[in-house]
């Protein structure tokens, strides 16, 4: 091939130019096939890779989200502006429960995911359900030591770092009340159209979100509450 | 009932909003009443109001792209003309109402006018680019376009009922508090930057996903074009960067509706905090702009020169480097808030850095163009002007970036000038390059190119004119946001910006003729081949505009310029590619998910900022059972069957066919 021939932008009748060295795709995927997966070789990925993938990436942007409010919880930890301080507020031993709570839940939500692929429509409902009790369990564990704190005057007005510590520890708890919701969906979508290819993408993406949860959790265990009372 | 809302939410003593709504008001009115007695109410609806059709999608973005951009336009020239009339004197706008104009200027220019432009072009190239049939959530697209759609509809409102944040584009506590703005001002920005910020988000989880898992057979990533990868790392940005503006202001929200102690500076609160948390969004938001817009001038540069684009696997490495540098400069918004010497320097040095592979990808353009034959169409004209008014932006950039030099030009009209001259540069000439070059692939004609240059250049000369005199007048010392003023040498120099406005609005008078021009002389500007611009990657490669399947088989790719090697080899074989076997095409119905979802979306807002609690309580739900509702859809897809491909496929392959062997028949003679 002459040189004007292997440049395809090339113009007739302009100066032939020397192939740009840096013109990529000629050298590492340009002629000749990548075998390499995932670079392009097999076209669009099935819907089941897609809508996981997607979802993955929401969940990432929420811990974006979270991590906001725990950068916030960081520099407002020593505003207590001569209120309580983490020490003085947290019930450890609530908060263990509380995790454990949580963890079983997951734990439900997996074996519902399991009988989920084993086409086994009442497992999978009493796994939901057994989910959907532990988290709520959660929930009203959250809310006693919320309204707890209130009536004690350690309310989210009281001080920056009650602010802070609230608006951590509620934005996990209305993540779980959503998914709680989402879970009544899906058990609801599953008994009314069974195991339909879309309705098994969404409780994918339910159990992804519900295990995303315990993550945020462990962090918030950590930061706010560990971290916290030893402060 | 109505929570705060009464008739005294509704300005009748000040007659300029009053006015200006009447007539949005009218005009919307008469263009509905049209609408509805030409009969075209169904036809909306079902193409394009519940359209999940990607390309559908991005027009009605760069739509309302373009009317925000001239309703912030109207602003800047309320802003401009006032300040010519208040040396030594009053002016005509009253000081809160002054605030509210800059504040909704700069609100509405960034999120409703570039954003939409922005990711318009995205929605509607990308997926045809990487030759497939649409993008990876397509009725998740609908909902995004029509909540950020939401987010526009609360700001213009905020024009007649209440009022619009006085704080500037963005509300830094503690002015932005309940104690000092405690009107609904706030809380209209508020509301609206999340609603729209969730469409903003979603979009950018749906784009990024498209790009890295639905590309054509063999489109692997350094076969990409450019506008694919600047559109991929705009995107991520926008995954990375929106949270934390969505948890920022809901921070700012728990201080004003519940009393929150976050940014108050009381009881432990710190508005640093706030400006950290905003800025870490803000400087990569700038690079959410402008990234699309580097990779609208690529595509343009490439294609108007004829060449391939210069140093390909430079200007990736650059994007990217931009997108990870991004996050690291926000520091430098606030060198005068006290963060100290070492922690300036820091932040200086990394916002210089920031420069060199944008200096890169200058480069990288020139190059393209030169050797090239370059065409000098009206995009072609847009982003030759970008290039020169580009590095001048930058170069004051560079001198802000120091921080001794920031301390005398912080909060300067110089300030003003300079990121106007990176903002308008970049994303405004990328939009109407944009706009320009893909119009004719979206409406099957091309628009009218002497009124297109004639915008341009009344368009270049007055944004040269505005901000030249204003790099002047804020060098004398000149503040932003100034009611009015009482140095005489700064006089001249606001009067001579506000005669640069003047014409501009020449510029923007051209582009609206240029588009009923062309409309009007559509027969004679057809695009019959799809190809007007002898492009290079796969858009040209189907019709204008491209039926609703793009592809009547998916393009398979064996180089980088997927379509002009495909071209070449017809050129060189003096026929097309063999024909392909059609199959049936499965394609996602239309749904009204987006729309409904926005009108509650609108209902929460509005009943947020009016503090109608039962009203808020029921658009949530309202939102919830839509969802509910989509999810319970027993028919998601439609099909097209082979037939019917085939039919609409050859009618393009005949008109190609025709054009190829005209262009033969030229070369032979």
């Amino acid at each position: 091939m002459s040189s004007s021939a292997a440049m395809p932008g090339a113009v007739p009748g302009v100066v032939p130019m020397r192939r740009d060295p840096n013109h990529l795709g000629h050298h590492a995927a340009g002629e000749g096939e990548t075998r390499a997966p995932g670079r392009g070789i097999g076209g669009p990925a099935p819907k089941r890779i897609v809508v996981g993938y997607g979802f993955w990436i929401f969940l990432l942007s929420d811990i974006v989200m979270f991590a906001a409010f725990f950068a916030a919880f960081a520099v407002l930890q020593g505003g207590t502006a001569g209120g309580p301080t983490g020490a003085e507020l947290f019930d450890l031993t609530n908060v263990a429960i509380e995790t454990g709570l949580l963890l079983l839940s997951s734990f439900a939500c997996g074996i519902a995911t399991l009988a989920l692929n084993a086409r086994r429509p009442l497992a999978f409902q009493a796994a939901m359900a057994v989910t959907f009790l532990f988290g709520a369990g959660f929930l009203a564990l959250e809310l006693r030591e919320f309204t707890d704190l209130v009536a004690r005057d350690a309310g989210p007005t009281r001080s920056a770092f009650l602010s802070a510590f609230f608006t951590v520890v509620g934005c996990h708890g209305l993540h779980v009340t959503a998914g709680l919701l989402w879970l009544l969906t899906m058990m609801a979508q599953v008994l009314a159209k069974g195991f339909r290819p879309d309705i098994l993408r969404r409780v994918m993406c339910f159990s992804l979100f519900w295990h995303a949860l315990d993550i945020v959790w462990v962090a918030v265990f950590t930061v706010v509450y560990l971290m916290g009372a030893a402060t | 009932m109505l929570g705060k809302l009464t008739w005294s939410a509704i300005p009748f003593d000040q007659p300029i909003p009053l006015v200006a709504a009447a007539l949005v008001g009218v005009v919307l009115l008469g263009v509905i009443a049209w609408v509805a007695v030409a009969g075209w109410l169904p036809y909306l609806w079902r193409e394009w109001i519940t359209s999940v059709d990607h390309k559908r999608i991005g027009v009605m973005y760069v739509i309302l792209g373009l009317v925000m951009l001239i309703r912030g336009f109207s602003d800047a020239i309320l802003m401009r003309s006032h300040q010519a009339l208040a040396y030594n004197a009053p002016g005509y706008l009253p000081p809160e109402h002054y605030d509210q104009i800059f504040s909704a200027h700069g609100t509405i220019m960034i999120f409703f006018g570039a954003m939409p432009f922005m990711i318009g072009l995205m929605n509607f190239v990308v997926p045809l680019q990487l030759g497939v049939r649409d993008v990876a959530f397509p009725t998740l697209n609908s909902v995004s376009f029509w909540l950020t759609a939401t987010g526009a509809l609360l700001v213009n409102v905020s024009l007649v009922v209440g009022e619009f944040a006085r704080t500037g584009w963005w509300p830094s506590p503690p002015l932005s508090e309940v104690t000092y703005s405690p009107g609904v001002g706030v809380d209209y920005y508020l509301w609206a930057i999340q609603i729209s910020g969730i469409g903003t988000l979603m979009s950018g989880i749906n784009l990024v996903t498209t790009i890295l898992k639905m590309r054509a057979p063999g489109m692997s990533y350094l076969r990409m074009p450019m506008f694919c990868w600047t559109a991929l790392a705009s995107n991520m940005l926008i995954i990375a960067a929106f949270p934390i503006l969505t948890a920022t202001l809901a921070m700012l929200t728990l201080d004003r509706y519940l009393g929150f102690h976050f940014f108050t500076d009381e009881a432990g609160g710190n508005s640093m905090l706030f400006m950290n948390l905003f800025w870490a969004w803000g400087h990569p938001e700038v690079y959410i702009l402008a990234l699309p817009a580097y990779g609208v001038f690529s595509e343009v540069i490439s294609t108007f020169s004829g060449k391939p684009l210069f140093a390909y696997r430079s200007m990736v490495w650059a994007t990217l480097a931009i997108c990870l540098l991004s996050f690291m400069v926000w520091l430098h918004h606030f060198f005068t808030m006290g963060p100290g010497g070492d922690v300036n320097g820091v932040f200086g040095i990394t916002s210089m850095i920031i420069a060199v592979p944008t200096g890169v990808k200058i480069f990288d353009w020139m190059f393209t163009m030169y050797g090239g034959r370059v065409r000098f169409t009206t995009p072609m004209l847009w982003s030759v002007a970008f290039l020169v008014t580009f590095v001048v932006g930058g170069a004051t950039g560079v001198l802000l970036a120091i921080p001794p030099a920031d301390f005398v030009l912080h909060n300067s009209l110089f300030l003003v000038a300079h990121f106007h001259n990176v903002m308008v540069s970049a994303v405004v000439f990328a939009a109407f390059a944009g706009y320009t070059y893909w119009f004719p692939k979206a409406f099957g004609f091309t628009l009218d190119e002497w009124w297109g240059k004639a915008a341009f250049w009344f368009s270049l000369v007055g944004y040269v004119w505005v901000f030249t005199p204003l790099y002047v007048v804020g060098l004398l010392g000149m503040t932003r946001r100034l009611q009015h003023f009482s140095v005489a040498e700064w006089y001249p120099w606001i009067v001579a910006a506000s005669l640069g406005v003047i014409v501009m609005v020449f510029g923007v008078v051209c582009q609206v003729v240029q588009l009923v021009v062309s409309i009007r002389r559509r027969e004679q500007l057809r695009d019959v081949t799809g190809d007007p611009w002898d492009g290079r990657s796969l858009e040209w490669a189907t019709a204008s505009p491209p039926p609703s399947f793009n592809f009547a088989v998916m393009p398979r790719v064996e180089g980088e310029e997927a379509y002009w090697a495909i071209k070449q080899r017809a050129r060189e074989q003096a026929r097309l590619r063999e024909e392909p076997d059609y199959e049936p095409v499965e394609m996602p119905l239309n749904s009204p998910t987006g729309f409904v979802c926005a009108f509650f979306a609108t209902l929460v807002g509005f009943a947020m900022i009016w503090h109608i609690w039962w009203l808020a309580a029921l658009g949530l739900a309202g939102a919830f059972a839509t969802f509910v509702v989509f999810a319970w859809r027993d028919r998601v897809e439609y099909e097209i069957p082979a037939d019917a491909v085939a039919r609409i496929n050859r009618r393009n392959r005949a008109s190609r066919l025709e054009a190829l062997q005209q262009a033969r028949r030229k070369e032979a003679a």
